[in-house]
């Protein structure tokens, strides 16, 4: 199914609302409202549907939807605003795609990941620290 | 401010490391500044990985921590924070050679990692290696998309609000 049309049909879309919300629900509660009036929007659920399949640059989707270029571009900026869709220029052409620019997002929980390792880790380093205190002390007391 | 500074021993601190090293794979490293089987041993008896699995500064709490370290021997963590509900991670132990290596799974999720740490002792320090192997791409890059866990209802009552938004918008 490449066409388009499946924005007039709530059901098309589903598969890729569900991806769409999973990439919302990380947003803070205050970007919800955003989310919420960018996807009130026909041609906006449509351009994620459609970004949902691959990405696209703005002059794509505005051939797909039969837009202008302005018109094409004003829609995609409020879903970006919303978080639901990051833009990279790559020379002449702005290339659309689904969520948040995907390496910024994966650097972000690993270093969260990360600290929660490092914080355990200190914690290891006390325990470490008695045990050879301990061993130390044992080995005194008695042999083996 | 100079007591904050003497109380952060920052220059004694090992750093922990962490990594994406493959499509599938999270690689973490930390040195410890004690033989391989001490830090074998807090990794294993599990009154001492109590001590530390949760730490206080994360706002976790460790409920529960049950851990039969042995080939077969499962685990079970069980977590909270911060008023919501608890979180379990359980599995089981599959290679246990000691103060050297540990193998186990984790079946919390289906897109549970394997992990495997290894524990290399060089002039009285361990150099400890935690990889995550996780089942496929997919896995690892919705975990570091924060996908996991127990927000499938929340997907899933979202989903429905919006299908229902979306039908009463496109026949408006």
């Amino acid at each position: 199914m490449l066409t388009h049309g499946g924005a007039e049909d709530p059901l098309a879309y589903r598969p890729s609302v569900r991806y769409i919300l999973n990439l919302m629900v990380q947003y803070s509660r205050a970007r919800f409202d955003a989310s919420f009036a960018a996807l009130s929007d026909a041609t906006r659920r449509g351009v994620l549907e459609q970004l949902g399949r691959a990405d696209a640059s703005i002059t794509d989707l505005a051939e797909k939807f039969q837009m202008t270029l302005t018109g094409m571009k004003k829609h995609v900026g409020v879903l970006e605003q919303a978080g639901l869709v990051s833009t990279e220029k790559v020379g002449r052409v702005r290339t659309c795609k689904l969520g948040l620019r995907r390496l910024e997002q994966e650097a972000a929980w690993i270093e969260k990941y990360r600290q929660l390792w490092d914080a355990r880790f200190d914690e290891l380093d006390n325990v470490v620290e008695e045990l050879k205190r301990k061993e130390t002390v044992d080995g005194r007391k008695k042999r083996e | 401010m100079d007591a904050r500074r003497e109380s952060e021993p920052t220059s004694m601190k090992n750093r922990t490391t962490m990594e994406r090293r493959s499509e599938r794979e999270l690689v973490v490293t930390r040195t410890f500044d004690g033989p391989a089987r001490i830090v074998f041993e807090a990794w294993t008896k599990p009154e001492l990985l109590k001590r530390w699995w949760a730490p206080k500064s994360t706002g976790l709490s460790l409920l529960s921590c049950e851990a039969y370290v042995r080939v077969g021997g499962s685990y079970r963590f069980e977590f909270g924070h911060e008023g919501s509900k608890p979180m379990a991670f359980f599995g089981k132990y599959i290679e246990v050679i000691p103060h050297s290596r540990l193998v186990w799974t984790n079946d919390e999720s289906a897109d549970g990692a394997l992990t495997t740490v290894t524990f290399e002792e060089k002039g009285g320090k361990t150099l400890l290696v935690m990889r995550e192997l996780y089942p496929s791409k997919q896995a690892l890059d919705g975990a570091t998309a924060g996908m996991e866990g127990g927000m499938h209802e929340t997907f899933e009552q979202l989903d429905e609000l919006l299908v229902t938004l979306g039908a009463s918008v496109s026949r408006s």
